[in-house]
């Protein structure tokens, strides 16, 4: 496995939720959440809907607010503070189900917006690098485009290299194949799988099994808003310990 | 295999035209005009309609109509109408109590306000810039009405009047008023309490009150309250008073476009480190405008004929300078002449604009 930095803070996990507790009103929604990614883990994240997953991985950037516990993103702790939101939110790419992308920018503009307006980069810096992510994620010819006129597959790997952009330690995929026609749910998992490969930090919420058996180091199940089992993929679709998690293997597997 | 492919190609079904359609007009007319009995009767109505009013409407308008003449006599012996009231009395009723000797500027501005309306129809033009050029051009228009530099004599507001007068007025309405609507639009949504107070209080109560309620208040009340010996000019009330009423209607359409656009560009926009600003005027109000636009257009509209209220505080618009301009008694009598002169005026803008909103509608569409 590459590992790209090797700062101290390499050592330790990347991304830590400790007792992490989060309520909507008085709907419990996660409880008790501890999970701990190390550098180049692969996590993929699964359990019925409402389980409490997506909501989990969102509160890793502060797209949700957690209410209890810590949340620490390379050395950097999760306040309400405003420069520490910013902070962890350079480390963070993120891929949302429903891609997200902005409809009244090209691809190029989709992908250079954040590296220049909020880093400062210059725009013909990131515009050779935009291309060569789009060469990475196999669409190097739909730069002028924009996101209305790709498929679903397309627009999801555009919105995976407009991630990729900010130079991330991690990326978060909240079920991002989820809202896609089948034939084009392997297109975006190949993506997936080749960063994967590469070295990259990754947090999936994900319904795709195959995906988790070739690519997870860690599956995590979750149910009612709490980590019901976390084994390697071998011992979670092998042995899985808990009925709810058999229950669930059960209806997704058939 | 060969064979089977051809054959199942053989045997599929066949694509072919759509059924013939009845196209002709005669079928049309047959169909549409005397379908059923109701039908029938409606265009024997209207044609009745038709034949009763419309050979007079022309005999007056055209056929005995005098066109030219400086002599209001000719008029007075002819049956139809009089349009040569509006050769005679055009320039006043473009360019009001404006100075004679200066009515050039006048009409410079009119063509400056016009060329760039043209200019920002081009849709390469759209950017933040095209909205610099306006501001740009506004103190252009300004310097030329107001002069006192570069050898222009100096003309106080009161002595603005005409079409040059309407257009500052609705170009400075919307100008002034459209980013003041954003901010009130984005106050409104904010999380800030006090700040969503003062926006929703100001929307409220300007929405709330007649627009000529808001001019007499510039007009009247307003000098009561300030400190002695400050007085704001009238044309600054009003123009004020204009883009306020213009903010609080367009904060509203901005509004209904900020709430259409989903809650994922905004989270999408915060996991690539925008902050609030770039995330506003990059990802936000780029898509919101799109949106509103067509109900946007209508404000725009509306406020282009809201400024003929400003004559009921004695400013001198086209609407005000034409009654001016037909109180002379040799004239008076025409003044249907020269109000239909001036609604075909104010009709050519509107209906420009709005072809003009109709034609970014299809534009963007197409995208």
């Amino acid at each position: 496995m590459s590992t790209t930095t090797s700062s101290p803070a390499s050592a330790g996990p990347i991304v830590e939720l400790r007792g992490v507790n989060k309520w909507y009103d008085d709907f419990h929604v996660l409880r008790d959440i501890n999970l701990s990614v190390g550098r180049g883990e692969k996590i993929v994240v699964c359990g019925p809907s409402g389980s409490g997953k997506s909501t989990a991985i969102r509160c890793i950037n502060r797209l949700e607010q957690h209410q209890e516990g810590d949340i620490v993103v390379d050395g950097v702790e999760l306040t309400s503070d405003v420069r520490s939101i910013n902070a962890v939110r350079r480390k963070v790419g993120m891929v949302f189900q429903s891609f997200n992308l902005f409809p009244h920018l090209s691809v190029l503009d989709n992908l250079t917006l954040g590296p220049t307006l909020a880093q400062g980069e210059k725009k013909d810096e990131a515009e050779d690098r935009a291309a060569e992510l789009l060469r990475r994620v196999r669409i190097p010819d739909q730069a002028r485009k924009f996101p209305g006129q790709l498929s679903g597959g397309q627009q999801q790997r555009v919105a995976i290299a407009r991630a990729l952009m900010l130079r991330p330690q991690v990326m978060l995929f909240d079920e991002p194949t989820s809202a896609l026609d089948p034939e084009m749910i392997s297109e975006v998992l190949d993506v997936m799988t080749e960063l994967a490969q590469a070295g990259m930090t990754m947090i999936c919420v994900t319904h795709e099994m195959g995906f988790a058996r070739r690519v997870a180091d860690l599956v995590v199940f979750m149910d009612a808003g709490e980590v019901v089992e976390a084994a390697s993929p071998d011992q979670f679709f092998g042995a899985p310990q808990s009925p709810r998690t058999q229950l669930f293997l059960n209806q997704v597997l058939h | 295999m060969a064979t089977t492919v051809s054959h199942a190609k053989a045997s599929s079904v066949p694509r072919r035209p759509p059924p013939v359609g009845v196209r002709n007009s005669r079928a049309w007319l047959v169909r549409n005009l005397f379908g059923s009995v109701g039908n029938t009767l409606l265009t024997a109505g209207a044609l009745w309609l038709l034949f009763v009013t419309l050979p007079g409407l022309v005999r007056w308008a055209v056929l005995d109509a005098v066109w030219y003449t400086p002599d209001a006599g000719v008029c007075h012996a002819a049956m139809g109408a009089c349009w040569a009231v509006v050769p005679e009395k055009y320039r006043v009723m473009l360019f009001g109590t404006f100075p004679y000797s200066e009515h050039w500027r006048g009409a410079l501005v009119i063509a400056i306000v016009i060329a760039l309306a043209a200019v920002s129809t081009i849709r390469r033009f759209w950017s933040y810039g095209l909205f610099a050029a306006w501001v740009v051009a506004m103190l252009v228009v300004f310097t030329l009405l107001l002069g006192g530099v570069l050898g222009l004599r100096p003309i106080g507001t009161h002595e603005w009047g005409g079409l040059p007068l309407t257009l500052v007025m609705f170009v400075g309405t919307v100008v002034g008023g459209l980013p003041a609507g954003v901010l009130l639009a984005l106050g409104r949504r904010s999380t800030m309490p006090v700040i969503r107070a003062l926006c929703t209080g100001f929307i409220e109560i300007v929405r709330g009150l007649p627009l000529v309620t808001v001019l007499f208040m510039a007009s009247l009340m307003f000098p009561l309250f300030m400190p002695e010996g400050i007085s704001i000019d009238k044309f600054a009330r009003a123009q004020i008073a204009m883009a306020a009423f213009f903010a609080a209607y367009a904060a509203e359409v901005i509004r209904g476009g900020l709430q259409a656009i989903p809650r994922g560009q905004y989270e999408a926009a915060d996991t690539i480190g925008l902050g609030y600003w770039q995330k506003t005027t990059r990802v936000v109000l780029p898509q919101v405008m799109r949106i509103v636009l067509p109900s946007m257009m209508n404000e725009i509209i509306r406020a282009f004929k809201n400024t003929t209220f400003i004559g009921i505080i004695g400013l001198f618009d086209v609407l005000r300078a034409t009654s001016t301009a037909i109180q002379d008694p040799v004239w008076v009598r025409y003044s249907i002449e020269s109000y239909l002169f001036i609604s075909a005026l104010y009709f050519v803008l509107c209906f420009a604009m709005s072809q003009y909103g109709q034609r970014v509608e299809r534009d963007l569409a197409r995208n």
